[in-house]
């Protein structure tokens, strides 16, 4: 399970999941479920696109990308933003319909551009998702405080000279680069699921900003890899694993809080108890 | 008391769509001085902090803030919102978000230092978190909230510390607090507090200065010096009163005046 | 006039299902929409389009009618959506997001079961961008049955819905159920979603769900003429949009035309995109317009956090 075409997968795999604990620790923390959703799946139309034409697939998936998250940003100011991202996303999409209607051979092409193709990952690919992954994590380390800050308490950091559209802004571009690098290899619906369980079931176990996001990027190392080894075995899309195990992330981190609140609770209980002395009998 | 001003507010004009929210106010802060910006809903406080803070354009006037003009300001200035919309979930610790104020505007990852960490533990004890600083900030009650951001507005060491309402949603025993805390703040710390409120009963003992902001006209010195008829009369543009009872203090209409010059109050009284 | 209308539209009988499906679609999907705009619920909205397309291809496998699937799997995502999620903002996206996240796993399974088991091609592509035009009719009864169902939900739980999707704290003072109203609406929400996303596809479900709402809140604040201006738009862009691609057929001479999504989509987009033009807004908020006491203010019913949001 180790050799050959799969040492690829695993490579790349711990490339995608790193990133995607990373940045996804801010999707979260920011409430950017939808554009996180939006921009992969809007870009595989934008790789369809450039097949249509002859050009490289990752030069649409760029572009679609960039051009949602710059059209999110934007016009997200001055209205609902996320009825913004759904028209974003629908317009992608249709464009990529478009596409697809005028060419024939594509069912095969779809799949993987929206489930991902990672046990056939080739070493070509491997590089520039390194490239990409590393600048992405770097971006992302450099805007750590003004990201913290602004999504926080925005007043605080305006009054700091930090501009929150900025911030957002950026944070989209981010968003729109992870999405390029790795949508070819694990598919548009895939990031996104890996963006949303892990910092989600992270926050579940620890209180402290920089525990949650290490804490991110070990849960979805652990779901892509687990999701690998099970696809592996028995031929089931990668995708389907990675649903399933990110979920069950989640789920553990729930409970988890819920026994530390049950506990608690019994804990104050038995406190008030001890303190409260036996009421004496009302006098008359 | 000293020397160079901290904030000198020099004829302020605002105006917005259409209408003329500050007209040529005037007042100045000196270091350590407790200054509360008082005025009822509507009549400019928020414009005018935000002016302070930059947020807001200035079609006259000037602002200037330990001498320089804004823009200059940087670490000199700590602003407290009314309060921070934040979900239990959010993974941050009051600790956390107190650090955060040592450098929110630095690039990097934060790795924080012996020192740091010092310093932090030291701004809680100073504003009596320290019993939930290892709880989420979205778990905090408003008044833990409150000292939580003052103390990330602190700890950066600002000559002037703005809040925005800070007592507005808070319980009578936690406004208490919060004035007391405050009081220190700018006596033992030596940090002009500038903040604003619409009722100035629970900052009479407190405060250093007052400025009065009414339908964009202001006037600043201390309590005993703007809180008297003449002045106030001549601020609101008709006759009122003042009435202490109690320690308190409340401006009130002359009986029988016409209601339609008499500005929204909640001290004023119209019989 | 020749040249819009090109020979055989009216006559053809796709086109005729493909209008009163379209026309059914865009109605039910604007009242939902504009309660789901308001409520800031847009993701879970799309979300749960993909969670009905995710059902239909479960159906494709199973040989179950789509009809079931699509809107069975609507609604165990709507249930499940609000079993994890709560009133929150913030949890409601996490919620939204795990529940899409399971349902696009599945998805995926069972398309490639589909592939390798049935060896049908095209699923993907028709799960996802459906078509108008090869309805088939014998639906068009069940959807309509569907479709008044889901109106009478919305109906029944209208003025407890229309407080809560404002005002939260209000609803509750007032002692109704908001966990109650919540569940019904995402379920009448999940039922809109399913019927459109069969007949017309899960991309056009979602811009018949949010894009006429959007628009049409942008010009008026009140909600009934909202929902009326959402419902004719909607109808508007289907049926051109039906018409535009039935023409382009024979504009674009060798291929098979533009896909119908595609048009309508483009003119919801316009549409929305002028909706933000002053001198539109300025033409659209003539003060004839207005019925003053039901004027409603709407906002989201809390603020997430940074920038303008109206």
């Amino acid at each position: 399970m180790f050799s050959g075409f799969m040492a690829n997968a695993w490579l790349v795999g711990t490339i995608v999941a790193v990133v995607a604990g990373v940045v996804g620790f801010f999707v979260v923390l920011r409430g950017a479920a939808f554009p996180a959703h939006a921009i992969p799946n809007g870009a595989f139309a934008g790789a369809a696109g450039a097949n249509l034409i002859g050009l490289n697939p990752l030069f649409g998936l760029g572009v679609f990308s960039l051009g949602a998250a710059l059209g999110i940003g934007a016009l997200g100011r001055r209205g609902r933003s996320d009825a913004v991202t759904a028209l974003a996303l629908v317009t992608m999409l249709a464009l990529g319909a478009a596409f697809l209607s005028q060419s024939t051979e594509y069912e095969p092409q779809i799949f993987s551009l929206l489930f991902g193709e990672i046990l056939g990952v080739s070493t070509s690919q491997i590089v520039p998702v390194a490239v990409l992954g590393l600048a992405c994590v770097l971006a992302i380390g450099l805007l750590y405080r003004r990201l913290m800050l602004t999504s926080l308490a925005p007043e605080i950091a305006a009054a700091r000279g930090i501009n929150p559209r900025v911030i957002e802004l950026m944070f989209l571009v981010v968003l729109a680069c992870s999405t390029t690098m790795t949508v070819p290899v694990v598919g548009a619906f895939l990031i996104f699921t890996l963006m949303i369980g892990p910092p989600a079931a992270a926050r579940c176990f620890s209180d402290r900003p920089g525990t949650a996001l290490g804490g991110s990027v070990v849960i979805a190392l652990l779901t892509l890899w687990a999701a690998i080894a099970c696809s592996y075995q028995t031929n089931w899309p990668v995708g389907f694993y990675v649903g399933v195990f990110s979920a069950a992330a989640y789920g553990v981190g729930r409970v988890y809080v819920a026994w530390g609140h049950a506990r608690q609770a019994k804990a104050t209980y038995l406190a008030n108890e001890e303190m409260t002395p036996p009421t004496p009998a009302l006098s008359r | 008391m000293s020397d160079a001003p901290v904030l000198e507010v020099d004829k302020v004009r605002v105006s917005f769509s259409g209408r003329r929210i500050l007209d040529d106010v005037s007042f100045v802060i000196r270091k350590g001085e407790f200054t509360g910006l008082i005025g009822s809903n509507g009549v400019g406080k928020t414009t005018l902090l935000r002016a302070i803070l930059g947020l807001q354009r200035v079609d006259a006037g000037e602002i200037r803030v330990t001498g320089a003009p804004l823009g200059r300001r940087g670490r000199s200035l700590g602003y407290v919102p009314q309060r921070v919309n934040l979900d239990p979930d959010v993974p941050m610790r009051a600790r956390d978000f107190v650090a955060l104020g040592l450098d929110a505007d630095r690039y990097g990852f934060a790795r924080r230092t012996r020192e740091q960490r010092g310093l932090v533990e030291q701004m809680l004890i100073n504003v009596d978190a320290l019993g939930f600083a290892d709880r989420r900030v979205g778990t905090l009650s408003g008044g833990e909230q409150q000292r939580v951001l003052i103390a990330h507005a602190l700890i950066s060491r600002p000559e002037l510390l703005l809040l925005d309402e800070p007592l507005a949603n808070l319980d009578p025993a936690s406004v208490q607090e919060i004035v007391a805390l405050l009081h220190r703040v700018a006596h033992e710390f030596q940090v002009a507090v500038l903040l604003s409120a619409h009722e100035m009963n629970a900052l009479l003992s407190v405060m250093d200065r007052i400025v009065y902001l009414t339908a964009g006209r202001a006037a600043s010195g201390t309590t005993e010096e703007v809180i008297r008829p003449e002045v106030l009369s001549k601020l609101y543009g008709h006759h009122v009163d003042v009435l202490k009872i109690h320690g308190r203090v409340f401006v009130v209409a002359e009986p029988g005046r016409d209601n339609d010059d008499i500005p929204d109050h909640p001290n004023l009284t119209v019989s | 006039m020749r040249f819009l209308f090109e020979p055989g539209f009216f006559a053809s009988a796709p086109v005729r299902t493909a209008m009163i499906i379209g026309a059914l679609a865009a109605v039910i999907s604007a009242v939902v929409g504009v309660f789901t705009v308001v409520r800031g619920q847009s993701f879970a909205g799309h979300a749960l389009t993909d969670v009905a397309t995710a059902g239909g291809s479960g159906a494709f496998l199973t040989g179950i009618s789509p009809l079931v699937g699509f809107v069975g799997g609507g609604v165990l995502g709507a249930g499940a959506m609000d079993l994890i999620g709560v009133e929150r903002l913030r949890s409601r996206d996490v919620a939204t997001g795990i529940v899409l996240s399971v349902a696009t796993g599945f998805a995926a399974l069972f398309l490639f079961l589909d592939t390798t088991m049935n060896a049908t091609t095209g699923a993907t592509q028709q799960i996802l961008f459906g078509s108008i035009f090869t309805v088939n009719p014998f639906i068009v009864p069940y959807v309509l049955a569907l479709s008044v169902l889901t109106l009478f939900v919305l109906g029944f739980i209208y003025r407890p819905l229309l407080l809560s999707s404002l005002s939260s704290e209000l609803a509750s003072a007032r002692g109704i159920g908001l966990r109650r109203v919540g569940l019904l609406f995402m379920l009448a929400l999940a039922i809109a979603v399913g019927v459109s996303a069969i007949a017309i596809g899960s991309v056009l479900s979602t811009a018949l769900l949010i894009g006429p709402a959007a628009t049409s809140l942008r010009l008026t604040k009140n909600l009934r003429s909202a929902i009326g201006v959402a419902c004719a738009m909607g109808v508007a862009t289907t049926w051109l949009g039906v018409l535009l691609a039935y023409d382009s057929f024979y504009w674009i001479p060798s291929s098979q035309g533009l896909p119908v999504s595609f048009f309508i989509v483009a003119l919801i987009l316009v549409a929305y995109l002028a909706s933000g033009v002053p001198a539109v807004r300025r033409f659209v908020a003539r003060p004839a317009a207005d019925h003053g006491h039901s004027r409603l203010t709407v906002r989201p019913f809390e603020t997430p956090r940074s920038g303008a949001r109206n």
